[in-house]
């Protein structure tokens, strides 16, 4: 068996393409105008910068180019989305609902806005892993700002019903965020089909620069700037514009849209192989999200009775990069919060493992990851004191 | 976070890894929940450790820890054993990151578990108890990592 470099964390992040940079780099040493200026070099760079905004905002289904604010990546554009929204409708305080399951990037500034004085509700999925738009009904107040649910969750991959959610909180009067950071060129999405006021995205994670992304919010939705300075991007979003990263954002968006129906189908059947692979060679496995709406490249599953770092290193040592929801991958005190919010125990949760897919993927990538798989987890569970005790034998 | 190269081998290839099946004194500390179990077992002779085994459910970490304080204890009498500190585990092992410190108190309590077992299965005074951290009902693995957390203060 040769050692091989087994990448499968591209819901992680995904290495830049080629194309992408290529199309990048005549923006830093050749059209390199700051695209505020008015002389010809920054007419250059603003009728890159613009092109590309144009080309981002066909691509999501916007209207307006100034409904597309460029930021410095997915995080800040949720930041943004729930400070900046919230805090311009109700300065003084009033209700926001995320799922709790939401990425850091969201639950951080709610929990932020909480301690400003915000009432915030954490609403709890359903533990097929989504979000039951009749549970958010009943979530809403007179009072609620913003709804914010995450169009597919980074962990266990599931997509979650935006355009009736989205209804939901329109109903109610309040607005409606998702978090697209997982979905945008891996599943179609557009912001008129789902009914959304705001949507944050990421380049690197569809084969895009990191430190760029973007933050649509519909024409008309309040919004007060977390950035503020020289008031670029309508002033909604200070600071001299990334045009080089910008430009491969827009590239790589375009790139994974013209790819995306063959590349889903792709990435669906290894996400498939993945998980029917693990769950009939391991014993005491399970996929931990039954909801079968879900992303193509996200496989996660349950290996009972082991650490989640512990078979993360031990499949690094062997040439496969994989994450995994456990505490101690984090050094954070809880296992994954994603997974405790559909009921998964803890000691369970501590053995979770994500297998994600993207473009370079192949096929033998995943047959090496199920070869070299099943005998780590033999060893670890061998090594367990509670394996034997708690599911009998240790061998696979 | 970075793992030293003897943590990563003490992972990779952890000695005495198992359960004496004629053991003299068993510890078990940890907990699931938390996502670390680990079971020392100990043959005594002498009222030195003359032979020991360990399992552990954990992290890296965890594992290094576990395999580590098997060396040292070996051939260490009883007082020696129970007097190994978590900093000096994790001296032995060239540093560990600070969210994983607690780790090496997983070992170093295993181990005193298991003299303490020995010595009450055999009608004498236990000597470690009352500085097993994991006996404390109080006692949060993670405490001492707190100051190192990404916490943000806010006013």
């Amino acid at each position: 068996m040769e050692a091989r470099d087994a990448y499968l964390d591209y819901a992680a992040t995904t290495p830049v393409d080629e194309r992408v940079l290529e199309a990048m780099l005549p923006y830093y040493t050749q059209v390199w105008g700051n695209p505020n200026s008015l002389y010809r070099r920054g007419r250059e760079a603003y009728t890159a910068l613009e092109a590309a905004r144009e080309r981002v905002v066909g691509a999501i289904g916007a209207t307006h180019p100034n409904e597309v604010i460029f930021t410095a990546g997915g995080t800040e554009a949720d930041n943004a989305a729930l400070i900046g929204i919230t805090t311009r409708a109700r300065p003084d305080g009033g209700h926001l609902v995320v799922s709790a399951f939401e990425h850091h990037a969201v639950l951080e500034p709610a929990q932020f806005l909480e301690k400003s004085g915000y009432a915030v509700t954490y609403l709890a999925p359903r533990p097929a892993g989504y979000i039951d738009p009749e549970d958010l009904r009943n979530a809403l107040r007179d009072d609620t700002v913003l709804v914010s649910v995450m169009h597919g969750n980074n962990e266990i991959g599931t997509l979650q019903p935006i355009r009736e959610l989205a209804e939901v909180a329109h109903e109610r009067g309040a607005l409606f965020h998702t978090d697209a950071a997982q979905t945008l060129g891996k599943v179609p999405f557009n912001v008129a089909d789902l009914g959304v006021d705001a949507a944050s995205f990421s380049g690197h994670k569809i084969y895009g620069p990191k430190g760029v992304g973007a933050l649509y919010l519909k024409r008309g939705t309040p919004f007060a700037p977390m950035v503020r300075g020289g008031g670029q991007e309508f002033k909604k979003r200070s600071g001299t514009q990334n045009v080089a990263g910008i430009v491969g954002f827009a590239t790589a968006l375009d790139l994974v849209l013209a790819e995306l129906p063959e590349e889903a189908a792709r990435l669906a059947s290894l996400r498939e192989r993945i998980v029917s692979g693990v769950t009939s060679t391991i014993e005491n496995t399970i996929e931990s999200a039954s909801y079968p709406e879900r992303l193509p490249n996200i496989a996660h599953m349950i290996i009972k009775g082991v650490e989640g770092e512990a078979m993360l290193l031990q499949l690094d040592a062997k040439g496969v990069a994989v994450s995994t929801g456990s505490a101690c991958s984090s050094g954070s005190l809880e296992p994954s919060h994603v997974l405790l919010s559909i009921g998964c125990p803890p000691e369970l949760a501590h053995g979770s493992v994500r297998v994600s897919v993207g473009r370079f993927t192949t096929a033998e990538d995943v047959e090496y990851f199920l070869e070299v798989f099943p005998p780590i987890v033999e060893r670890l569970r061998m090594m367990s004191p509670l394996y034997a005790k708690m599911y009998g034998s240790a061998t696979t | 976070m970075l793992y030293s190269e003897k943590v990563m081998d003490h992972f990779n290839n952890p000695r005495n890894v198992g359960v004496l099946d004629d053991a003299d004194g068993i510890g078990e500390v940890g907990n699931p929940v938390c996502g670390d179990v680990m079971k020392i077992s100990i043959k005594v002779a002498d009222d030195k450790i003359d032979d020991i085994r360990f399992q552990t459910l954990g992290c890296g970490a965890a594992i290094a820890t576990s395999s580590i304080v098997t060396e040292m204890a070996r051939g260490m009498s009883l007082e020696q054993a129970v007097a190994i500190t978590k900093k000096q585990v994790a001296e032995e092992l060239g540093g560990l990151p600070p969210a994983k410190m607690h780790c090496s108190v997983l070992a170093t309590d295993g181990l005193k578990k298991a003299v303490d077992d020995y010595l009450v299965t055999h009608g004498r005074d236990p000597i470690a108890v009352g500085t097993i951290a994991h006996d404390d009902p109080e006692f949060d693995p993670h405490a001492e990592e707190h100051d190192d957390a990404c916490e943000v203060t806010e006013e």
